[in-house]
């Protein structure tokens, strides 16, 4: 009696075990189809001939490579330049961040000078500032530069770079600093007894023990400067100089639903990269996202 | 003998030392002079902000590699540099802007702006005449010969005319003039055709052209006379007006304006500091305060419900899946993570065209199973569920991987207690793993919210801040959260762009995030970190 009530006691939770794995995996259709719907949708349009956003089908018939080809050949909507141009700014800008924000951060969790956390602080609190709201201050900057030394001027890639630089320093010093306030100094010190100087315990004891974090800040640094595109616009007005993003972006203000096939295709191997990027290295992303790192 | 190696180390050291820093030396001369070349042009320009801001860079250099006490400044001396040229100078500048008219009508300094005044001339009604012939080219360009009443003759291009002299002699042969008939007009002139009083008469051009040099301006009066224009603004440099040459009226200098006592303003006016005038204007002016009480409400409003709606969802798909006996997480987990992986940009324009009112699949969906046809763009509550839908799909995936980090690091012999105790599991949730998520990321909040409160791309890029705010005298959006009015207003409003408008707003807005992130400082105890000793 006992055993058959207890029998029947496991059956009924053995049967909610598997009615709420069931709804578990009903609701986890649903998020998937939410999450992937556009991706989809955005795959399917870039492989139908129609390249209608108004007539084009979620499965395309006669479905064909024409987008992509359109993609080169078309000199109004230079691709593959575009895409050139953000890979170059976004690796260069990140290379020479992680180098500025690294020395820097060095400087803040080694040395004790005057003014240490008074400059750490401020430089925290004004990375607050949208740079957007000051986009007619770099602007004019830009152009006044220009007009003396026109490499760094507008409509250049160096300036722009430099415009982003000025952004560097900020929410990375401080999560460098962090990172390397967890290096006992111990390390240092006994380096320096043995007669290095302080470049020498940056570069050869140091630098190498980064690793993780400037992986982190490196991927960070890499996609937001890659996903920018207000700023890019307003320094770069040279068709063939823009970035993929902004070429993106005013592609689609004009007659964007009768290109839509094309546009499909470019965002697809506009955004490829990046998700490569972010599911190759899914941990050490997330890592620096709990630490405080905004994604742009 | 240890002693003595040790000391020849010591020396060979100091020559390295002293050569590096020779080395170290010369390169910052180097760059010193590029920079102060660099300094000196911009002076030389008029550029003196930003010059300021340079000779600031030099010295900055400088003193971090000149002077030993400074050496800790070699580190980020570069940095700084960049740091001050491109985020401390731009917040200066648009505070500054805050407190001026800079914007349309405004753009240009006093002295340019008297200069363009005076320039602008007018025809008198009696005064010095010529006589004229004019001349017409199949390119509709113009000649005019006149003759003034001492007998001395020329012939004029239009004042727009380049290259060529403007006024020149008539002499036969040259500039392609032929015979002179006699009052010393020529008959012809090569590529032109010399226009009878019948054709002159009735050419709807002739009476508008401008000829000759900007100092002395011809114009064709009457059928019978030409006459030289005057300037039509007399500008008086001891009390700053002008007065109108024409009608005797007197323009006082009004902030940058020169404004007659009948309200009528001259174009353009000159930048200038008016004070708080452009808060005051904000506060006062219904056009203007209207719609931007409807932006911050909005504002607000979206970025609670932002981060609620992202935190729930992404919190709840971590709730449920993080059981370890689930499987397929894993994959489960690359799936919800995409659409965080795609730049924000490109996601925001799909969607733009997936919802797109009469051709986006999700109408044509709708319209098809329940007969609807939502117009996502331009009804103002359905725009607004829309930009939330999209944000709630960009941002949940972040919160799903930083909730379900947090889950496993709460210790599990609390929830064994609470077992014990006899709380359910609802009961759990709420008492336990709420609260004690909410003090692990809570600064995630903060910041996410500030992100939000600041998230242009998606608002922009979406429909543009749109459908617009039909009360407004400015371009402003139903969407529209401050950033993307303070954009719109710098640099697409309907009046022009406002440039002084755009920095009130925006320095209010830095106050508001700054007291922002300070909160958020203090929950990661940053402050305290940042005041360490290690």
């Amino acid at each position: 009696m006992s055993d058959q009530v207890k029998e029947k006691k496991t059956r009924t939770i053995t049967q909610q075990r598997r009615l709420g794995l069931i709804l578990r995996w009903i609701l986890a259709v649903v998020l998937i189809i939410f999450s992937i719907f556009p991706v989809i949708w955005i795959i399917s349009a870039s492989i139908d001939p129609v390249n209608n956003l108004a007539t084009q089908k979620l499965i395309p018939d006669n479905a064909g490579i024409q987008n992509f080809r359109e993609l080169i050949n078309n000199p109004i909507f230079p691709f593959f330049t575009w895409l050139w141009n953000s890979i170059k700014i976004s690796v260069i800008t990140t290379v020479l961040t992680l180098t500025l924000t690294t020395m820097a951060a060095f400087a803040f969790s080694r040395f004790r000078f005057k003014g240490r956390q008074e400059l750490l602080k401020t430089i925290l609190l004004v990375q607050s500032f949208p740079n957007l709201l000051a986009i007619v201050a770099l602007f004019s900057i830009s152009k006044q530069i220009g007009d003396v030394f026109a490499a760094l001027g507008l409509n250049t890639h160096a300036g722009l770079i430099l415009v982003y630089l000025g952004g560097a320093m900020g929410m990375n010093i401080w999560l460098m600093k962090g990172y390397m306030d967890t290096i006992p100094r111990d390390i240092d010190e006994s380096a320096h007894v043995d007669g290095a100087n302080d470049w020498q315990v940056f570069s050869k004891l140091i630098l190498p023990l980064l690793r993780p974090i400037l992986v982190v800040i490196g991927i960070l640094s890499f996609i937001g400067t890659y996903g920018e595109f207000i700023i890019a616009r307003t320094l770069l007005t040279k068709r063939e100089l823009q970035t993929v993003m902004v070429g993106l972006q005013i592609y689609t203000s004009g007659q964007y639903t009768q290109n839509w096939g094309v546009f499909s295709a470019g965002a697809l191997i506009a955004a490829l990269p990046i998700m490569i990027i972010y599911l190759v290295l899914q941990d050490q992303i997330v890592g620096g996202l709990t630490a405080g790192a905004v994604k742009g | 003998m240890e002693n003595k190696n040790g000391s020849i180390g010591t020396v060979a050291k100091k020559s390295i030392s002293s050569l590096s820093s020779f080395i170290t030396t010369f390169i910052i001369i180097a760059v010193d002079v590029l920079l102060g070349y660099i300094t000196y042009q911009l002076a030389s320009m008029g550029y003196i902000p930003l010059t300021v801001v340079f000779i600031i860079i030099i010295l900055l250099i400088s003193a971090a590699f000149l002077i030993p006490k400074l050496s800790h400044l070699r580190w980020m001396a570069v940095g700084l540099s960049a740091w001050l040229l491109f985020s401390i100078f731009p917040i200066l500048f648009t505070i500054y802007n805050a407190f001026t008219n800079y914007g349309d009508g405004h753009l240009i300094s006093q002295t340019q702006a008297i200069e363009q005044i005076t320039n602008q001339t007018y025809l008198p009604e009696t005064g010095k005449a010529y006589e004229w012939v004019a001349y017409r080219s199949n390119d509709n360009d113009y000649l005019l010969w006149v003759k003034d009443n001492e007998g001395n003759t020329f012939i004029a291009r239009p004042v727009e005319s380049e290259g060529d002299e403007r006024i020149f002699d008539v002499v036969q042969g040259e500039n392609g003039i032929g015979e002179i008939d006699d009052d010393g007009a020529p008959v012809t002139i090569e590529g032109y055709t010399r226009l009878n009083r019948i054709l002159a008469a009735t050419d709807q051009n002739l009476t508008k052209i401008k000829f000759g040099d900007p100092e002395k301006t011809i114009q064709v009066r009457s059928p019978s006379e030409a006459a030289e224009l005057l300037p039509l603004y007399e500008y008086n440099p001891e009390d700053n007006t002008f007065t109108n040459q024409q009608t005797g009226k007197i323009y006082y200098d009004r902030e940058g304006t020169w404004t007659a006592r009948d309200g009528t303003q001259l174009i353009p006016g000159y930048n200038t500091v008016i004070g708080i005038d452009n808060f005051v204007e904000f506060a006062t002016s219904p056009g203007l305060r209207g719609p931007l009480v409807t932006i911050v409400t909005w504002n607000f409003i979206f970025a609670s419900m932002s981060l609620l709606l992202t935190f729930s969802l992404g919190l709840l798909i971590s709730v449920i899946y993080g059981d370890p006996n689930f499987k397929g997480k894993k994959l489960l987990r690359s799936f919800l993570i995409i659409p965080y992986t795609i730049p924000s940009l490109i996601t925001i324009l799909i969607w733009r065209g997936m919802l797109n009112p009469n051709l986006g699949i999700v109408n044509r969906m709708l319209e098809s199973v329940f007969g609807i046809s939502p117009d996502w763009f331009n009804v103002p509550t359905l725009a607004r569920i829309a930009i939330l839908t999209v944000n709630t799909w960009l941002g949940y995936p972040y919160w799903m991987l930083v909730t379900s980090g947090a889950l496993q690091s709460i210790p599990s012999d609390i929830y064994e207690a609470a077992e014990v105790d006899g709380a359910t599991g609802f009961q759990r949730f709420w008492r336990i793993t709420l609260p004690l998520l909410l003090v692990s990321v809570g600064p995630l909040m903060i910041a996410s919210f500030i992100f939000n409160f600041n998230n242009f791309n998606l608002i922009y890029v979406f429909i543009n801040g749109g459908p617009p705010i039909p009360t407004a005298t400015t371009t402003a959006g139903y969407t529209d959260i401050i950033i993307s009015y303070v954009y719109n207003l710098a640099f697409a409003s309907g009046r022009g762009v406002q440039y002084g408008y755009a920095s009130a707003i925006s320095v209010v807005l830095f106050i508001l995030i700054a007291a922002m992130s300070l909160i958020q400082f203090r929950f990661t105890n940053m402050w305290e970190e940042v005041g360490e000793n290690v």
